[in-house]
Protein backbone atom coordinates (compact mmCIF):
# COMPACT_ATOMS: atom_id res chain seq x y z
CA UNK A 1 0.00 0.00 0.00
CA UNK A 2 1.04 3.77 -0.77
CA UNK A 3 0.13 6.63 1.50
CA UNK A 4 0.60 10.22 0.14
CA UNK A 5 0.68 13.12 2.79
CA UNK A 6 0.60 16.40 1.50
CA UNK A 7 1.91 18.90 4.02
CA UNK A 8 0.80 22.71 3.74
CA UNK A 9 1.01 25.68 5.67
CA UNK A 10 -2.25 26.27 7.48
CA UNK A 11 -4.78 28.54 6.75
CA UNK A 12 -3.95 32.08 7.96
CA UNK A 13 -0.09 31.32 7.85
CA UNK A 14 1.25 33.46 5.41
CA UNK A 15 3.38 31.61 2.81
CA UNK A 16 6.20 33.19 1.72
CA UNK A 17 7.17 30.55 -1.55
CA UNK A 18 3.30 30.35 -2.75
CA UNK A 19 2.82 34.34 -2.72
CA UNK A 20 6.59 34.33 -4.38
CA UNK A 21 5.69 31.84 -7.18
CA UNK A 22 1.89 34.15 -7.57
CA UNK A 23 4.13 36.86 -8.39
CA UNK A 24 6.18 34.89 -10.86
CA UNK A 25 2.82 33.76 -12.67
CA UNK A 26 1.71 37.48 -12.41
CA UNK A 27 4.47 38.71 -14.31
CA UNK A 28 4.39 35.80 -17.03
CA UNK A 29 0.87 37.14 -17.35
CA UNK A 30 -1.14 33.94 -16.09
CA UNK A 31 -4.21 36.25 -14.62
CA UNK A 32 -6.21 34.00 -13.71
CA UNK A 33 -4.51 32.86 -10.55
CA UNK A 34 -6.14 33.99 -7.22
CA UNK A 35 -3.83 32.23 -4.92
CA UNK A 36 -0.78 29.85 -4.83
CA UNK A 37 -0.29 27.71 -1.63
CA UNK A 38 2.88 25.77 -1.59
CA UNK A 39 3.64 22.49 -0.05
CA UNK A 40 5.14 19.34 -0.01
CA UNK A 41 4.54 15.47 -0.72
CA UNK A 42 5.84 12.58 0.84
CA UNK A 43 5.32 9.53 -0.81
CA UNK A 44 5.63 6.36 1.84
CA UNK A 45 5.26 2.66 0.97
CA UNK A 46 3.84 0.54 3.33
CA UNK A 47 4.10 -2.70 4.38
CA UNK A 48 0.88 -2.82 5.85
CA UNK A 49 -2.42 -4.86 4.36
CA UNK A 50 -4.76 -3.09 6.71
CA UNK A 51 -6.52 0.24 5.26
CA UNK A 52 -7.57 1.73 8.79
CA UNK A 53 -3.93 0.33 10.60
CA UNK A 54 -1.84 2.38 8.10
CA UNK A 55 -4.35 5.39 8.19
CA UNK A 56 -3.59 5.43 11.98
CA UNK A 57 0.10 4.39 11.59
CA UNK A 58 0.37 7.37 8.94
CA UNK A 59 -1.45 9.86 11.22
CA UNK A 60 1.16 9.26 13.94
CA UNK A 61 3.92 9.51 11.17
CA UNK A 62 2.59 12.91 10.15
CA UNK A 63 1.58 14.62 13.57
CA UNK A 64 4.84 13.41 15.31
CA UNK A 65 7.53 14.41 12.53
CA UNK A 66 6.13 14.53 8.95
CA UNK A 67 4.24 17.72 9.19
CA UNK A 68 4.92 20.77 12.49
CA UNK A 69 1.10 21.27 13.49
CA UNK A 70 2.33 24.76 14.97
CA UNK A 71 2.25 25.95 11.42
CA UNK A 72 0.85 22.67 9.43
CA UNK A 73 -1.82 20.76 8.31
CA UNK A 74 -1.68 17.65 6.39
CA UNK A 75 -3.83 15.18 4.28
CA UNK A 76 -3.28 11.32 3.85
CA UNK A 77 -4.33 9.64 1.03
CA UNK A 78 -3.81 5.76 0.65
CA UNK A 79 -4.01 4.38 -2.75
CA UNK B 1 34.58 26.66 36.85
CA UNK B 2 31.46 25.98 34.81
CA UNK B 3 31.31 23.42 31.94
CA UNK B 4 29.16 24.12 28.80
CA UNK B 5 27.78 20.95 26.33
CA UNK B 6 27.47 21.77 23.08
CA UNK B 7 25.74 19.46 20.89
CA UNK B 8 26.92 18.27 17.19
CA UNK B 9 24.90 16.80 14.63
CA UNK B 10 25.24 16.06 11.21
CA UNK B 11 25.77 19.45 9.38
CA UNK B 12 26.27 21.68 12.31
CA UNK B 13 28.69 24.08 12.12
CA UNK B 14 28.53 26.52 14.66
CA UNK B 15 30.04 24.03 17.22
CA UNK B 16 33.56 24.84 17.12
CA UNK B 17 32.72 28.70 16.99
CA UNK B 18 30.17 28.05 20.35
CA UNK B 19 33.19 25.93 21.54
CA UNK B 20 35.01 28.94 21.42
CA UNK B 21 32.98 31.38 22.75
CA UNK B 22 32.58 29.53 26.19
CA UNK B 23 36.63 29.16 26.14
CA UNK B 24 36.92 32.33 26.50
CA UNK B 25 34.74 33.23 28.69
CA UNK B 26 36.79 30.71 31.36
CA UNK B 27 34.26 27.94 31.18
CA UNK B 28 35.35 23.95 30.01
CA UNK B 29 33.38 22.32 26.62
CA UNK B 30 32.19 19.04 25.57
CA UNK B 31 31.38 19.00 22.50
CA UNK B 32 28.67 15.68 22.27
CA UNK B 33 28.06 14.03 19.18
CA UNK B 34 24.38 13.51 18.50
CA UNK B 35 24.50 9.80 18.73
CA UNK B 36 25.49 9.58 22.46
CA UNK B 37 23.13 9.26 25.31
CA UNK B 38 24.60 10.98 28.29
CA UNK B 39 25.61 14.43 29.10
CA UNK B 40 28.73 14.86 31.20
CA UNK B 41 27.35 15.13 35.09
CA UNK B 42 28.67 18.22 35.46
CA UNK B 43 26.92 20.12 32.63
CA UNK B 44 25.69 23.59 33.84
CA UNK B 45 24.71 24.60 29.95
CA UNK B 46 23.61 22.32 27.47
CA UNK B 47 23.77 24.78 24.06
CA UNK B 48 22.27 23.42 20.71
CA UNK B 49 24.68 25.51 18.14
CA UNK B 50 23.89 26.92 14.96
CA UNK B 51 23.86 25.00 11.45
CA UNK B 52 22.22 22.73 8.84
CA UNK B 53 21.30 19.49 11.30
CA UNK B 54 20.45 17.07 8.52
CA UNK B 55 20.66 19.98 5.33
CA UNK B 56 17.59 20.95 6.85
CA UNK B 57 15.85 17.88 4.90
CA UNK B 58 11.81 17.88 5.74
CA UNK B 59 12.09 21.28 7.74
CA UNK B 60 15.02 22.95 9.38
CA UNK B 61 15.54 21.09 12.96
CA UNK B 62 12.67 18.65 12.68
CA UNK B 63 15.03 15.39 11.91
CA UNK B 64 17.67 16.32 14.94
CA UNK B 65 14.77 16.54 17.49
CA UNK B 66 15.02 12.34 17.25
CA UNK B 67 19.09 12.10 17.61
CA UNK B 68 19.45 9.79 20.40
CA UNK B 69 21.05 13.09 22.38
CA UNK B 70 17.69 14.50 22.67
CA UNK B 71 15.96 12.58 25.77
CA UNK B 72 18.57 13.51 27.74
CA UNK B 73 18.30 17.21 26.60
CA UNK B 74 14.93 16.83 27.15
CA UNK B 75 15.54 15.61 30.77
CA UNK B 76 17.58 17.42 31.22
CA UNK B 77 15.44 20.39 30.61
CA UNK B 78 12.42 19.64 32.43
CA UNK B 79 14.44 19.09 35.41
CA UNK B 80 14.97 22.85 35.29
CA UNK B 81 18.42 22.93 33.19
CA UNK B 82 19.26 25.63 31.28
CA UNK B 83 19.11 25.61 27.38
CA UNK B 84 20.57 27.61 24.81
CA UNK B 85 19.58 27.06 20.90
CA UNK B 86 21.15 29.51 18.56
CA UNK B 87 20.00 29.33 15.26
CA UNK B 88 19.34 25.96 14.25
CA UNK B 89 19.14 25.02 17.64
CA UNK B 90 16.34 27.06 17.97
CA UNK B 91 14.26 25.53 15.23
CA UNK B 92 15.49 22.43 16.80
CA UNK B 93 14.13 23.58 19.96
CA UNK B 94 11.00 24.88 19.02
CA UNK B 95 10.32 21.37 16.64
CA UNK B 96 10.59 19.29 20.09
CA UNK B 97 8.12 21.58 21.33
CA UNK B 98 10.62 22.78 24.55
CA UNK B 99 10.49 26.73 23.07
CA UNK B 100 6.70 27.52 21.92
CA UNK B 101 6.60 29.01 18.12
CA UNK B 102 7.48 27.93 14.81
CA UNK B 103 10.40 28.85 12.23
CA UNK B 104 9.38 29.46 8.43
CA UNK B 105 10.80 30.63 5.26
CA UNK B 106 12.01 34.55 5.83
CA UNK B 107 9.35 36.70 3.77
CA UNK B 108 11.82 37.60 1.24
CA UNK B 109 12.73 34.18 0.70
CA UNK B 110 16.49 34.79 0.64
CA UNK B 111 19.32 33.64 3.23
CA UNK B 112 19.87 36.81 5.63
CA UNK B 113 23.25 37.11 6.20
CA UNK B 114 24.58 40.11 8.00
CA UNK B 115 25.26 42.04 11.37
CA UNK B 116 21.50 43.34 12.40
CA UNK B 117 20.72 45.51 15.74
CA UNK B 118 18.18 43.75 18.03
CA UNK B 119 16.38 45.55 21.48
CA UNK B 120 16.35 43.83 23.86
CA UNK B 121 13.06 43.38 25.08
CA UNK B 122 12.94 41.35 28.55
CA UNK B 123 15.95 41.47 30.75
CA UNK B 124 13.69 39.23 33.94
CA UNK B 125 16.07 35.48 32.97
CA UNK B 126 19.28 34.90 33.12
CA UNK B 127 19.98 34.66 29.95
CA UNK B 128 19.69 38.51 29.31
CA UNK B 129 20.01 39.48 32.57
CA UNK B 130 23.35 41.45 32.11
CA UNK B 131 21.62 43.67 29.39
CA UNK B 132 19.71 46.56 30.04
CA UNK B 133 15.81 46.49 29.44
CA UNK B 134 15.33 48.32 25.54
CA UNK B 135 19.31 48.42 24.92
CA UNK B 136 20.10 47.75 21.03
CA UNK B 137 23.03 45.06 20.57
CA UNK B 138 24.46 44.00 17.32
CA UNK B 139 24.71 40.59 16.75
CA UNK B 140 25.10 38.35 13.24
CA UNK B 141 22.87 36.84 11.85
CA UNK B 142 23.03 33.77 9.10
CA UNK B 143 20.24 32.38 8.33
CA UNK B 144 16.77 31.18 5.63
CA UNK B 145 14.53 30.06 8.12
CA UNK B 146 14.18 32.76 10.72
CA UNK B 147 10.15 34.16 10.42
CA UNK B 148 9.11 33.55 13.80
CA UNK B 149 5.20 32.05 14.00
CA UNK B 150 3.14 32.19 16.67
CA UNK B 151 -0.49 31.54 16.40
CA UNK B 152 -2.25 35.22 18.66
CA UNK B 153 -3.02 33.23 21.81
CA UNK B 154 0.20 31.67 22.73
CA UNK B 155 1.55 35.12 21.77
CA UNK B 156 -0.31 36.90 24.12
CA UNK B 157 0.73 34.70 26.88
CA UNK B 158 4.30 35.25 25.61
CA UNK B 159 4.45 38.59 26.36
CA UNK B 160 2.03 38.51 29.59
CA UNK B 161 5.03 36.43 31.44
CA UNK B 162 8.25 38.23 29.44
CA UNK B 163 9.56 35.25 27.56
CA UNK B 164 10.00 37.61 24.55
CA UNK B 165 13.66 38.18 24.62
CA UNK B 166 14.90 39.89 21.76
CA UNK B 167 13.43 41.68 19.11
CA UNK B 168 15.12 42.86 15.57
CA UNK B 169 15.31 46.83 15.27
CA UNK B 170 16.80 49.82 13.95
CA UNK B 171 19.49 51.29 15.27
CA UNK B 172 17.35 53.43 18.07
CA UNK B 173 15.36 50.07 18.86
CA UNK B 174 12.23 50.86 16.77
CA UNK B 175 10.78 47.10 15.89
CA UNK B 176 11.64 46.63 11.92
CA UNK B 177 10.61 43.50 9.82
CA UNK B 178 13.63 41.56 8.52
CA UNK B 179 12.17 38.03 8.16
CA UNK B 180 8.60 38.35 8.68
CA UNK B 181 8.76 37.23 12.41
CA UNK B 182 5.67 38.08 13.90
CA UNK B 183 6.19 41.46 16.03
CA UNK B 184 9.66 41.14 14.66
CA UNK B 185 10.59 38.84 17.20
CA UNK B 186 14.41 37.69 17.07
CA UNK B 187 14.35 35.45 20.36
CA UNK B 188 12.00 33.64 23.09
CA UNK B 189 12.69 31.57 26.20
CA UNK B 190 10.10 28.78 28.23
CA UNK B 191 7.75 29.89 30.64
CA UNK B 192 10.02 28.87 33.29
CA UNK B 193 12.90 30.87 31.82
CA UNK B 194 15.49 27.92 31.62
CA UNK B 195 15.65 27.39 28.02
CA UNK B 196 16.20 29.72 25.30
CA UNK B 197 15.91 30.51 21.66
CA UNK B 198 17.40 33.21 19.52
CA UNK B 199 18.11 33.11 15.59
CA UNK B 200 21.02 35.86 16.30
CA UNK B 201 24.92 34.18 16.83
CA UNK B 202 25.71 35.89 19.79
CA UNK B 203 28.80 33.98 19.73
CA UNK B 204 30.11 35.80 16.72
CA UNK B 205 30.08 38.81 18.18
CA UNK B 206 32.82 38.78 20.95
CA UNK B 207 35.43 41.04 19.56
CA UNK B 208 35.46 44.08 18.41
CA UNK B 209 38.10 43.79 15.64
CA UNK B 210 35.33 41.52 14.12
CA UNK B 211 32.57 43.90 14.23
CA UNK B 212 31.00 43.44 17.58
CA UNK B 213 31.48 42.19 21.18
CA UNK B 214 27.81 42.21 22.29
CA UNK B 215 27.49 39.13 21.97
CA UNK B 216 29.60 38.61 25.58
CA UNK B 217 27.19 39.88 27.52
CA UNK B 218 24.38 37.69 26.17
CA UNK B 219 26.48 34.98 27.21
CA UNK B 220 27.65 36.05 30.40
CA UNK B 221 24.46 35.81 31.69
CA UNK B 222 24.11 32.36 31.03
CA UNK B 223 27.17 31.23 33.04
CA UNK B 224 27.15 34.12 36.07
Amino acid sequence: MTAIVNVFLKEGVLDPQGKAIHHALDAMNFESVEDVRMGKQIVLKLTSRNREDAQKEVEKMAEEILANTVIEDYTIELV
Amino acid sequence: MKHIAILQFPGTNCDLDTKYAFEKLNCTTTIIWHKETELPENTDLIVVPGGFSYGDYLRSGAIAKFSPIMKAVIAYAENGGKVLGICNGFQILTELGLLPGALKRNIGLHFISKFQTLKVVNNSNDFLQKCQKDEVLNIPIAHADGNYYIDEEAFNKLEANEQILLRYSDEYGNPIVVNGSVTSIAGVCNKTKNIFGLMPHPERALENILGSEDGIKMLEGLIA
